[in-house]
């Protein structure tokens, strides 16, 4: 008797919870949340997320505009008003009068290939220094204190020199930029060609690799993210190299620093400062080019990209 | 010093290793492990364990006695998985293969097959860093397993992933040594780990490390999970950490 009650017992007990499996199947124990109550949440909560990165900024700068036409407007005398132009008055002479408009972009423009050949030619001075740095433990001693030097130089302080050395034309203000972007790309590209781990390293050692191999396969690649941490400073420092040049030599193509010279000399306080608003937002757009360019080359392996 | 071998997979001949700052890692360590064997070597924290297989693969030079190697494809697994974080599953593990100039057809069919091995078969487009610290090793294991070395250095490679998964990678690890056929030599601190999977189980004493007791492992091949349970089992174990216990004092 006992014997066959305890697997009738059992089988009632695996039934059991098979009822209860199939209850919410029939939809009596389903959630009576609407279906649709999180995705409305989050399109809220994004919305919000949106708001929260937008406003604060837009606030503050208008606050900035606020107080601009306060200094234009109350706090000096009409007499003196050239100092700080309205916005409005900037926007209409500096962006909206095409003569005026076009001269600055094509000085900009001017600028920006200046810029762009300084950054390219540091660029190759830099990865060569910096590879052969890492090659050669006493080749890095002997550069170092030379690298740290011409990064201690203050540019002002040889602008004099360069325009002795090189004239006063475009090769002047390539040279600029070169001197004042080197560093970090030297600084940057040895410390990531010498980040690779030690058991990497090993790997490769324990598969007779050689240098060429090494470099090519393991610290380059490894060196990216440094390599485009400094790029973006790099690139930064040579727009203002390539404005700064341009400000103090005077032959050959007009650039945004001529300009900048020409607008402060005649008093044209509302070119002055739209030429100043054109270089600033020509720095935002080449920083911004290369943490583009770092997100596409390496953010699809790298752990922490910058956006 | 390194002689090419025929009859044993790896002999150690007395060595001894003192680093230029007096550290005596190493004292006297003489073994050998044939083909078909699986040597796990179990001691305390910095006793010398992973330089000895930095000796084995030439890594380093020892100061005394002779190792007795062929390393022309040796198997080396890291402590960490090393895989480098640009390459994609499929990349890392034809690393090898490309270091010894296979082409790329020969890569493609050697990756394809050591992925398949390690059970990474879908995964072979993804970066090590969306994967798992168990999938990254099994990725590392399959970089290995490319070249088909004789024989394979296992630097705790299972040391860093939890319990669950260390378990399935030690199943995994003696059914590829049954299936591919090569020596092991093993290190790690963790005794369950060595019986599991070892043909024998070295003690090695703390600093200066010293190989203090030898176990055989009679348990036959394929180990099943449960074998962690026997009762035989237990008492080999614990016999193991008897002796790693008296190694200490």
């Amino acid at each position: 008797m006992t014997l066959q009650a305890s697997p009738e017992s059992k089988a009632g007990t695996v039934t059991a919870p098979e009822e209860h499996i199939s209850a919410p199947a029939d939809g009596q124990f389903a959630p009576e949340l609407p279906d649709d109550a999180p995705k409305a949440y989050r399109v809220k909560s994004r919305r919000r997320e949106a708001a929260e990165a937008i406003l604060p900024p837009l606030v503050l700068g208008m606050g900035v505009i606020g107080f601009w036409y306060y200094v234009s407007f109350i706090a000096i005398d009409e007499s003196r008003r050239f100092l700080m132009r309205p916005l409005h008055d900037v926007v209409n002479v500096g962006f909206l009068d095409s003569a005026n408009f076009t001269e600055m972009l094509s000085g900009l423009w001017s600028s920006t290939k200046v810029a762009l050949m300084g950054l390219a030619i540091a660029i190759s001075i830099g990865f060569f220094l910096a590879t052969i740095m890492s090659q050669a433990k006493i080749v890095e001693r002997a550069v170092f204190p030379f690298a740290v030097t011409l990064q201690a130089i203050p540019i002002l302080a040889i602008v004099p020199l360069i325009g002795f050395w090189w004239g006063y034309g475009q090769t002047s203000r390539v040279v600029v930029c070169i001197i004042i972007s080197l560093f970090p790309i030297i600084m940057n590209t040895l410390f990531g060609l010498l980040s690779a781990d030690r058991s990497m390293h090993d790997l490769f050692t324990l598969h007779h690799s050689n240098r060429v191999t090494r470099l090519r396969k393991l610290m380059f690649p490894a060196a990216l993210p440094a390599i485009f941490a400094g790029l973006r400073i790099s690139a930064g420092l040579s727009v203002i190299g390539a404005i700064v040049g341009d400000f103090f030599f005077g032959r050959g193509e007009v650039g945004i620093g001529q300009l900048l010279r020409r607008y402060a000399n005649n008093l044209n306080g509302e070119e002055l400062l739209a030429a100043v608003m054109m270089s600033s937002a020509l720095g935002i757009v080449v920083f911004w080019t290369f943490g583009w360019l770092q997100n596409l080359i390496i953010g699809k392996w790298h752990e922490t990209v910058q956006k | 010093m390194t002689t090419a071998t025929t009859n044993g997979a790896l002999s150690f001949e007395g060595i001894g290793m003192v680093f230029p700052d007096g550290t005596e890692a190493l004292r006297e360590v003489t073994l050998s492990i044939a083909k078909g064997e699986f040597v796990t070597i179990v001691g305390p924290s910095g006793c010398g364990k992973s330089t000895l297989l930095r000796i084995a693969s030439g890594l380093l030079e020892p100061t005394a006695g002779s190792v007795e190697v062929d390393r022309d494809r040796l198997g080396y697994v890291f402590q960490d998985a090393t895989l480098l974080p640009w390459r994609t599953v499929r990349q890392n593990v034809e690393l090898f293969a490309e270091l010894h100039g296979f082409d790329s057809g020969e890569r493609r069919s050697l990756s394809t097959a050591a992925i398949e091995l390690v059970g990474l078969t879908g995964f072979e487009n993804h970066y090590p860093k969306s994967l798992s610290g168990g999938m990254k090793m099994r990725t590392s294991l399959a970089r290995t397993l490319t070249l088909k070395p004789p024989l394979f250095l296992f630097d705790e490679p299972f040391g860093a992933v939890d319990e669950i998964t260390r378990e399935h990678l030690n199943e995994e690890t003696q059914r590829l040594f049954q299936s591919e056929g090569f020596a092991g030599l093993f290190i790690t601190h963790s005794i369950g780990e060595a019986v599991f999977m070892s043909t024998k189980v070295y003690v090695m004493s703390a600093r200066p490390g010293r190989i203090v007791a030898g176990f055989d492992v009679p348990f036959s091949y394929p180990r099943q999970p449960e074998l962690r349970f026997e009762p035989d089992f237990a008492l080999l174990s614990g016999e193991v950490s008897l002796a790693l216990r008296g190694s200490h004092s």
